[in-house]
């Protein structure tokens, strides 16, 4: 036992020297992440604020102006440009300068003020779904309240419905994504880290010298494992720190639950890596298996398009994957507080993955051995 | 090999692009992928991926238990959008079932709901959401509210007119009339995909050189270089082509996307984008090799922004101005555009030739990298 610890030590120290050999690699290892992070933070975003409106104000009047003034008030909707032709609006929607076009025709103060019913026309360029249905609902609201602000219109609903939004009060989709990037980051690095290990041990032909040194396939996997595994959680920790500090996601729960958790996602996804590692015969191969593997990971995880919106088959192949079970983990954590008393089975999930696939990776280097 | 001045001959580009086929059509792990696999991807996430949100779960806390509170809950499941899960006894039950995230949406009818309601004042309705998925409690509030004002127009309509709003919102959706996901999804998804499929389908043909150790025969013949990169992407064009051309077709068949683009407008500009994503391919590949640094960087900078800042998901024009700029240089950004827009809008050049442009640039660039790193590998 005490021969197989040092054993396992000092591959543990070859890997972090040959890790860290290349000072560039330091900041791939942990700039890298940051920055994606950062970035992709700002982009996981599916709240329509700013959304870009066209307008087409025919009847030029301080009624007209302020139902424009209402929409952008809100936030909602920037006014990108104005123009005088309805012909004109089109051609901007088909280009995609705008998502949405706002259309006040003659006479509209005239019509609200004699209690016609003036109509507003929006046209709403339907190709990003997602946006265009939460916006196009904003845009009713905001003009029928419009309408209603005006003196003398109160109507009094027989219904006082007042829906009150837990965990994310503002409904802010940042809140949401940013937590799931940094899960999606993480795996990232964790694959990219090991696919190429054991395969460019394999191509440079150390990986002989392995195998006839007297390290067990199980030390192997060890000693390869836990570099990497204390790099990965210090990126997770890092990233976490980005997401609370610098978009100022409230974590809500225990952050050691947090770090808990991931262990064993880390392991399950260097574990895949491993796995990734040991059936290819080049590192070419293993990256493109890296790309494969990581395609279905990442679009069935529930982190751009949710589980619940998945077909029933889908939702069950969902719970073999680590990240799916991870970002419930990180939602839970970050957004609801919520501890080990609810999020049990998916922790339970991951340590089982992560178990399965060392096995698996431990048996393939196994058996490339004889 | 790759003698500066040498004028690029068609007899010898013709010889390597011929050379590759009858490698690839020895090589059935390659015609799987060039073939068999985008067909596969697009069926398999075109079917999976949505972001259509129905089948909510709905959990009802109901107190008044009258005639007016179960029609009210009638009034949701019968919408088609919300899946009553749990009726819980108590307040601490609904909380459970939020945090679980069992249930979305938790009715709270108090006990006075039918009796204020029967007497003319306003009837107090409450309503747990769970916002953590800010998109999905946005759409699934936006429909509890419909349910609610559509029930309350009932009840109005029973003691007296309805009063008409004083202005009338006319909303017509262009393009994807029924904002359908699906319809969203699919030509994004032909976009991402090609990508991917063209970097790795472009991995196998320089991993076979080395493999077999042809790459050294290859130097020492007199091609040039140009003639070699050029030579290997001719019949991943005509592949990538088949590839656009049957994803686009399952998109219309199976996922009844309509079509409303020119078809021959779809394979030029699709031709422009593969030589492009064919030639940053080569290059990761040749580089792989020798540098993996090189590898890792180029597969951050490629790989993840191709999902996130292509407008694939996440729309680019509600992103911050930085991220717009940035999401420029992202070449899957401009042929998701112009996918939607061959698709959706059936739009032409008139409209989408700035992202056409952008793509030739993408496309010289590529090539460009591919021929640099050639030079590298073998010189």
């Amino acid at each position: 036992m005490r021969l197989a610890l040092r054993r396992i030590g000092h591959l543990v120290r070859k890997e972090l020297r040959q890790l860290f050999r290349d000072p560039r690699m330091a900041r791939v290892i942990f700039v890298a992440p940051a920055v994606q992070l950062v970035v992709f933070g700002y982009a996981v975003n599916t709240d329509v604020r700013g959304t870009p409106v066209l307008l087409l104000d025919r009847d030029r009047t301080a009624a007209s102006r302020a139902l424009v003034q209402s929409l952008t008030a809100s936030g909602y909707f920037r006014i990108v440009g104005e123009v005088g032709r309805p012909g004109e609006l089109v051609r901007a929607l088909d280009r995609g300068e705008a998502t949405l076009a706002l259309e006040i025709s003659r006479g509209f103060a005239r019509d609200l003020a004699r209690g016609r019913e003036p109509a507003v026309q929006i046209l709403v360029d339907g190709t990003s779904s997602n946006t265009a249905n939460v916006a196009q609902g904003h845009a009713a609201r905001l003009v029928t309240e419009f309408g209603l602000r005006r003196p003398g219109r109160a109507v009094e609903s027989p219904v006082d419905f007042r829906p009150r939004v837990w965990y994310n009060p503002t409904l802010a989709s940042r809140v949401y994504n940013v937590p799931a990037v940094a899960g999606v980051i993480i795996m990232l690095m964790c694959l990219m880290l090991t696919a190429l290990s054991v395969v460019r041990e394999r191509e440079m032909g150390t990986l002989e010298q392995l195998m006839v040194s007297p390290l067990r396939p199980a030390e192997l996997v060890i000693g390869k494992t836990i570099p990497v595994a204390l790099v990965a959680l210090a990126d997770l920790v890092l990233v976490t720190a980005i997401a609370v500090l610098w978009f100022g996601i409230p974590l809500k729960g225990s952050p050691l639950l947090l770090v808990g958790a991931s262990l064993p996602y880390i392991l399950a996804g260097l574990g895949t890596g491993l796995l990734i590692s040991g059936v290819s015969n080049t590192q070419q191969e293993a990256y493109m298996t890296m790309f494969l593997v990581f395609l279905p990971a990442m679009l069935l995880s529930g982190f751009m398009f949710p589980v619940s919106s998945m077909p029933a088959v889908f939702q069950w192949i969902t719970l073999v994957n680590p990240i799916r079970h991870f970002l419930e983990v990180v939602r839970g954590v970050f957004l609801k507080g919520v501890g080990l008393e609810v999020l049990w089975p998916q922790v339970l999930a991951l340590t089982g993955m992560a178990a399965a696939l060392l096995w698996a990776a431990t048996r393939r280097f196994g058996a490339t051995r004889h | 090999m790759g003698r500066p001045g040498v004028r690029l001959s068609p007899a010898r580009l013709l010889a390597v692009a011929r050379k590759e086929v009858i490698q690839l059509r020895r090589d059935p792990r390659s015609l799987i992928m060039a073939f068999v696999l985008p067909v596969l991807l697009v069926l398999l996430f075109g079917y999976a991926i949505s972001f259509d949100v129905d089948r909510i779960g709905l959990a009802v806390l109901d107190r008044d238990n009258g005639a007016s509170s179960r029609a009210l809950v009638d009034g949701f499941r019968r919408s088609g959008y919300f899946d009553l899960v749990d009726r819980p006894a108590s307040p601490g039950a609904a909380e459970r079932l939020l945090e679980r995230g069992s249930a979305r949406l938790v009715l709270v009818i108090p006990p006075d709901f039918g009796a204020s309601l029967g007497a003319g004042r306003p009837a107090p309705l409450q309503a747990l959401v769970d916002g953590s998925d800010a998109n999905g409690a946005g759409i699934a509030l936006a429909y509890a509210e419909a349910v609610v004002a559509d029930f309350a127009r009932r009840a109005a309509g029973r003691g007296g007119p309805a009063a008409k709003p004083p202005l009338r919102p006319e909303i017509r959706v262009w393009y994807n009339e029924r904002l359908d996901s699906r319809r969203m999804i699919v030509p994004g998804l032909i976009a991402v995909l090609m990508m991917i499929i063209a970097a790795m389908l472009t991995s196998l043909t320089i991993a076979r050189e080395w493999e077999r150790g042809t790459m050294e025969q290859l130097a020492a013949t007199p091609v040039a270089r140009a003639e070699v990169v050029l030579g290997k992407l001719l019949p991943y064009l005509a592949i990538g082509l088949i590839d656009v051309f049957s994803t686009a077709a399952i998109g219309r068949v199976v996922f009844e996307v309509p079509y409303r683009g020119d078809v021959l407008l779809l394979g030029a500009i699709s031709f422009v984008f593969l030589v492009g994503a064919f030639g940053l391919g080569m290059f990761i590949s040749a580089v792989v090799k020798s540098q993996l640094l090189a590898t890792q960087v180029s597969m951050l900078v490629s790989y993840l922004p191709g999902f996130l800042l292509s407008g694939f998901a996440f729309d680019v024009a509600t992103m911050p101005l930085p991220l717009r700029a940035l999401s420029a240089v992202v070449p899957a950004r401009h042929y998701v555009t112009i996918l939607r827009g061959l698709f959706l809008k059936g739009v032409g050049l008139e409209a989408l030739w700035p992202e056409a442009l952008a793509l030739l640039v993408f496309a010289g660039l590529g090539l460009g990298l591919a021929v640099r790193a050639f030079r590298k590998e073998t010189g």
